[in-house]
């Protein structure tokens, strides 16, 4: 009995190690910024399958996903991680919104409600995070409070962030701008859904989990 | 009418996490924009979020929030030493911060050092 009990003592050990050693990579943003379509892109590239599903009304992802033992290789070397995608992170939520869509008052009351609970969802998991990708759309102002708070809060956390500067292929895109913003993170420009400079992105990839 | 409200640093910094929260939310839901002399830390803004979309509902559509550090790059080194200092010995954190409900503050616009709140028109309200 007391062997068992060893046993498990060191089982449960190992365990907590083991999960320790799984990297866990947050992908965080605003809404429509591109966080799922980066976390399919990771998946394609990788796991030969999307995670999780895209489209360009807001809140989308209203729960967190979670895709386990994703290994990257790059110029002869490797890395594993579990990939999160987070629901974008607001300050407000009107279920009105969503009626221009083509949904019903109650499909978008419901989805208003869900995407709140994800809002709730999200911030909570920040302290799960091991690094984090920061999305950002850029052909929007990054001056926004929604992307300071994230990026205060991993500030005040010690995660290692990368800013991606996601939609760069748009007219209105400026990465400079964004680039000043938040000198002080590493930033990539990429466009998730065309591929554009996703090889980059994944060299960055190797600086940001050591 | 806009009811702007000003909240002085000693009235809103001596408070705790949660009457800070309510005391933001009760103003804001009175559809009043208000003023802090100060900012929120990252941890209190993310609190102040998830209270938001905790009260959520038909008539309260959420906030817009910003803030900007006060510019002091134009002033002069012993300038900046004296605020500086001031704002430690005061626990002061330094700065401004603006919150209206969603219903009426349509956006608020920031660059680094400048901030300009837009509104709904009165229609959509």
């Amino acid at each position: 009995m007391i062997m068992g009990k060893i046993g498990g003592f060191f089982r449960s050990l190992f365990g907590v190690l083991k999960k320790k050693k799984s990297v866990k990579l947050g992908i965080y943003g605003p809404p429509n910024a591109g966080k799922s379509s980066l976390a399919n892109k990771i998946c394609k590239d990788w796991l030969g399958e999307e995670m999780s599903s895209v489209s360009n009304i807001p809140h989308e992802t209203r729960e967190i996903v979670v895709k386990e033992k994703i290994t990257v290789k790059s110029k002869g070397k490797e890395l594993t991680f579990n990939l999160v995608d987070t629901p974008g992170i607001a300050t407000k939520i009107d279920y009105e919104d969503f009626l221009k869509f083509k949904m019903n008052t109650k499909e978008a009351k419901e989805r208003a409600k869900e995407a709140t609970k994800g809002v709730i969802e999200s911030i909570k998991w920040l302290d799960n995070m091991d690094c984090v990708l920061v999305v950002l759309d850029s052909s929007q102002n990054p001056y926004s409070q929604v992307n300071i708070t994230i990026l205060g809060n991993l500030a005040a956390r010690n995660i290692p962030v990368m800013v991606v500067a996601n939609k760069i292929d748009l007219k209105k895109a400026d990465l400079k701008k964004i680039e000043s913003a938040f000198p002080q993170y590493p930033t990539i420009g990429i466009s998730a859904t065309r591929g554009d400079n996703v090889e980059q992105f994944y060299e960055q990839l190797f600086k940001l989990i050591k | 009418m806009l009811t702007l409200q000003y909240i002085p640093h000693h009235e809103f910094f001596g408070l705790d996490l949660d009457q800070k929260l309510k005391k933001v939310l009760k103003s804001v839901k009175e559809d009043k924009i208000i003023l802090i002399d100060g900012k929120l830390d990252p941890s209190e803004e993310s609190e102040l979020i998830k209270k938001t979309m905790e009260q959520i509902d038909k008539k309260f559509k959420g906030i817009e929030i910003a803030s900007i550090n006060y510019d002091f790059s134009n002033v002069d080194l012993f300038e900046k030493f004296k605020k500086g200092l001031a704002n430690i010995l005061l626990s002061r954190r330094a700065g401004l911060t603006i919150v209206g409900p969603a219903t009426i503050v349509k956006e608020i616009r920031k660059d680094p050092s400048k901030i300009e709140l837009l509104t709904m028109d009165k229609k959509k309200r």
